[in-house]
């Protein structure tokens, strides 16, 4: 595999994990918009720089999905929602962005861990791929549990899933992943549809006992 | 050339699908709830046709094997007569109004369509076809429990919706790495996603990977089975949705995502330098089994009680194939069947019994052997089975667990038991407050299919009495297979 390929399609799986972390400490809104517009361009590039490489050229499909889709018509909706629902500009985490981002970058050390010593030396390409890829999806992870909100939630599960498409991209030949990213594009649809029609403003877990208990159905 | 001229396989999906589409369109919910069980019925005699027909080789798409073929029959079968069940239980929604027949077509529709997502699961011969089915069986079951339209519904089906799409996404990595660890033994393409070609092969994938990868399988398709700690979703789903629907979920979906695991773990089974999945899968298990058998004490929703029973089961049957000789594997396959129908069983009663009540809490519920008899025993009998008491069947599969185990994990054994001593004494406390003493509530009678239970009780009740030795050897051939 020629130097430079390899190059680019790291620097640009590296810089998708970097803009993950930035997901992570975001406390406002419309910013929190705006850097996922930025993860799903990365992703986009990334899977086009993979199609290239690899010439898959059905891997296009998927980056332009990835634009049309992630990049400009989801962050536009959210907008939307977010200004018909007056959402709070700034939103809630759990612990504190210090501890949060600290958490984040031992992910980021446990998969590169995980995945150099489980994947065959050889295969440089989809190795390091792969790492950057877990990296993504721990990181979405942590945002979907450190995040109170719904559609913070809703974007760390977009990046988590932009984490896969990556992992999917990078693996030389398989099949299935256009239909894959279709999938997953009806998927987020349902769920950016369902906090509209429902208006799901925060998760419903809180303190507060009697909430609780109530939305479980269990009090008497 | 096939000698054979009709294909089964087929036609199990186009059925459903086909009525799927046609229930969508259909306005009167009385004549759709009469094709909705047709359907199902058909599907039923194929399935069980499928036992008949000479077994074609495995295709591009689709296979058919020892395995899945249980999965398939049992289904059909929990299939059909749920749909029967859902007939008379809809009427009495409609009439009360709490669904319209706008909403009613969506029902119809969805349920065949989930029929046909959980077919395509288990025929599947690839396991990127294998994960969308999944999925698509998974989100059509999302929007069957938000269908009322309650906070509760919709919260539920929301956490459902989540959990569900995390895992998922996990079990997409673990595709993706499964077909990484493939395709330099494989080769590229469709070839190295194929379950024929992968069980061929399962002695050359790469092992770090593969164990990586039955680590997110497990994380993924594990949620949707519903262990411990990824069971979160699993009781509101139950509570939340038409009962119908529980019935269907416990029964079957929760079985196909099982299924999803044990085809991993037959691949790690074929590889000798990967992890070995029984500890993780008995750790999981008898996790499971501890944390559901406690948490059945503080219920007070009739349905999510036996939502945390579906769960307990469920590890009980993770903890039998992670013990993996071949008499765990024969008493996990029929503990599975034989839960599949005692609860679906249990949950047509259950909801005969929250519509006669008109509530779903445990304190509205006394006395029922006296105000409806038939509900009242029928539920008692349904949780004397589901516990494990003779003579009923899952107390022969439960000692087959025990036995088989006792001589190699004594001190795993002794603490699943207390599992199921802990969750026996908890349903049957639950229960008995609700068959007995004096009736509160209300009393009417009310229309009651008595078929569905009956059929799936007395099939229950045979096999612990006499199990037939056409049925032995078939489990048995279907437990060598798993190893």
């Amino acid at each position: 595999m020629n130097s430079f390929y390899f190059d680019v399609a790291h620097l640009l799986s590296g810089s998708l994990v970097l803009a993950s972390l930035m997901l992570l400490y975001q406390d406002r809104v419309y910013a929190l918009l705006h850097v996922f517009t930025l993860h799903a361009l990365v992703l986009s590039l990334s899977v086009a720089w993979q199609a290239f490489a690899q010439d898959a050229p059905h891997l296009y499909i998927t980056a332009a999905i990835a634009l049309v889709f992630k990049a400009i018509l989801i962050p536009v909706t959210l907008r939307r929602i977010v200004a018909r629902l007056r959402i709070h500009q700034i939103l809630e985490t759990v612990a504190g962005i210090g501890p949060t981002m600290l958490v984040g970058i031992s992910l980021v050390a446990l998969s590169l861990v995980v995945t150099l010593r489980t994947t065959p030396a050889g295969d440089r390409f989809s190795r390091e791929d792969l790492a950057f890829a877990l990296a993504v999806i721990l990181l979405g992870m942590l945002m979907i549990v450190t995040r109170r909100n719904a559609i913070s939630q809703v974007i760390g599960f977009m990046s988590l899933e932009n984490g896969l498409m990556l992992a999917a991209a990078g693996a030389k030949g398989m099949p299935l992943v256009v239909e894959i990213s279709v999938a997953f594009a009806v998927l987020i649809a349902f769920i950016v549809i369902g906090i509209f029609l429902f208006r799901i403003r925060e998760r419903f877990d809180t303190v507060d006992i009697l909430v609780v208990d109530r939305f479980r159905g269990e009090r008497r | 050339m096939r000698s054979f001229p009709f294909d089964p396989t087929l036609w199990l999906l186009v059925i459903p699908a086909a009525s799927a589409l046609f229930l969508a369109f259909l306005r009167d919910w009385r004549l759709a709830a009469r094709i909705n069980v047709l359907a199902c019925f058909l599907s039923f005699c194929l399935a069980l046709s499928l036992l008949a027909v000479p077994r074609a080789e495995p295709g591009r798409y689709l296979m058919v094997d020892d395995l899945n073929i249980v999965f398939l029959v049992l289904n059909a079968f929990v299939g059909f007569t749920t749909s029967l069940f859902s007939a008379g239980y809809i009427q009495h929604e409609t009439e009360i109004g709490r669904l319209t027949p706008r909403l009613l077509r969506f029902y119809h529709a969805m349920y065949q369509f989930l029929l046909f997502g959980m077919a395509l699961a288990l025929l599947a011969n690839n396991i990127g076809v294998l994960w969308a089915s999944v999925e698509t069986a998974t989100l059509t079951t999302v929007l069957m429990v938000g269908i009322y339209r309650t906070a509760e519904a919709i919260e539920a089906s929301w956490k459902y919706m989540m959990l569900s799409s995390v895992a998922i996404a996990l079990a997409l990595f673990g595709t993706t790495l499964t077909y990484m660890a493939a395709h330099q033994a494989v080769g590229e393409g469709a070839e190295a996603m194929r379950w024929s070609s992968l069980f061929t092969h399962a002695a050359t994938l790469d092992p770090p990977l593969l164990s990586l990868a039955f680590l997110f399988v497990l994380l993924g398709y594990g949620t949707k089975v519903g262990l411990f700690p990824l069971h979160a979703w699993l009781p509101d789903a139950h509570a939340e949705g038409p009962t119908p629907i529980s019935a269907v979920l416990s029964g079957l979906l929760l079985n196909v995502a099982l299924y999803s695991v044990i085809r991993f773990k037959m691949l790690l089974a074929g590889n000798p330098h990967v992890l070995s999945p029984g500890p993780i899968l008995i750790t999981m298990g008898l996790a499971t089994v501890l944390f559901a058998a406690f948490m059945l004490y503080r219920r007070r929703d009739i349905k999510r009680l036996f939502g945390y029973s579906s769960i307990e089961h469920m590890g009980i049957i993770t903890f039998a194939f992670g013990l993996g000789n071949p008499l765990a594997n024969f008493a996990g396959l029929l503990h599975m069947a034989l839960h599949s129908l005692t609860k679906s069983g249990i949950f047509f009663m259950v909801g005969h019994i929250s519509q006669a009540k008109g509530s779903q809490k445990i304190a509205d519920i006394r006395g029922l052997t006296e105000s409806h008899p038939f509900l009242g025993w029928g539920l008692l009998a349904g949780t004397l089975a589901i516990i494990g008491l003779p003579p009923f069947g899952l107390f022969l599969s439960e000692f087959l667990i025990v036995s088989s185990g006792f001589a190699s994990h004594p001190w795993i054994i002794l603490l699943f038991l207390l599992g199921l001593l802990v969750a026996f004494s908890g349903l049957v406390l639950r229960v008995c407050g609700m068959a007995f003493g004096k009736p509160t509530g209300r009393q009417e009678p009310i229309h009651v299919i008595p078929l569905p239970f009956l059929i799936h009780i007395l099939a229950v009740l045979t096999a612990g009495i006499f199990l037939p030795h056409a049925l032995v050897g078939w489990f048995r051939q279907t437990a060598q297979l798993l190893r």
